[in-house]
């Protein structure tokens, strides 16, 4: 250890000295601060963004939807499957007829990691092919895989003859 | 560390015991601010609030523990 190191630091000394100003004998007391100085830090920045999730849902807007014609009633035989988007052009969503009469539309952006879902028919569930997310064609819910929230609805409305979608469940 | 005097011993041992209370409190924050995003992004704003406040609560506990560090590391400090 050199013989200044425990000389005050100055306007001459090098910046990793003033940062460093400690002797050997003082070492484990300067990394143990440090490292709780880091765990603190840290702290702050997960107080942080909690702070910015509570102002990010003080100022949410609620989403306004508008009504959009998806498909017409019969245009997919049951089990298939149409692509649309919605609310937004972009927002890719997909449909599925469940049965003669029974429609059902989701957001097909996985909510593990966007990948887009498929509707796998012999199992009748919609797969997310990045990783195996597996998403309940009744209610959107995960059946498995890692994604931990439900994949957001379409609401249809059958007016007539044609499926229109009426907003989005929960809102985006 | 042999020739460490026993208040310098007690020192370090309190600091490494905070130190571990730091990285617990830490983890539940981590986990607590995923919970809350998830339930953000699912559309679910009722959790910030609570999910806020805890955090910060756990922020004001490290930090006291923090300062509690550097009066524990000042007065263990070995004397020049």
């Amino acid at each position: 250890m050199p013989e200044n190191c425990n000389k005050a630091s100055s306007d001459t000394e090098p910046l990793w000295r003033d940062e460093f100003s400690i002797s050997r004998a003082h070492e484990r007391y300067v990394s143990r601060r440090q490292l709780a100085k880091f765990l603190t830090l840290g702290s702050l920045g997960m107080f942080a963004g909690n702070a910015w999730i509570l102002v990010r849902s003080w100022f949410r807007k609620p989403q306004s939807y508008q009504a959009a014609v998806v498909a017409k009633a019969g245009e997919i035989p049951v089990g298939g499957v149409k692509l649309f988007q919605y609310p937004r052009q972009g927002e890719q969503c997909i449909m599925v007829r469940t049965s003669e009469e029974s429609y059902v539309a989701y957001s097909q952006k996985c909510t593990h990691l966007s990948c887009a879902v498929f509707y796998a028919r012999e199992k009748n569930r919609l797969e997310c092919p990045c990783h195996q997310g597996y998403f309940s064609i009744t209610d959107g819910s995960v059946l498995q895989g890692p994604p931990t929230r439900p994949l957001p609805r379409v609401v249809l409305e059958r007016r007539g003859d044609e499926l229109i979608a009426i907003k989005m469940e929960p809102e985006a | 560390m042999k020739h460490d005097l026993p208040q310098q011993r007690r020192g370090l041992t309190a600091i490494d015991a905070i130190t571990a209370l730091l990285v617990i409190l830490l983890t539940m924050q981590v986990w607590l601010l995923s919970a809350t995003l998830d339930a953000f992004l699912a559309g679910h704003t009722e959790a910030a609030l609570p999910g806020a406040i805890v955090s910060g609560i756990l922020f004001a506990a490290c930090f006291a523990m923090y300062v509690f560090i550097r009066r524990v590391d000042r007065d263990a400090r070995p004397r020049d």
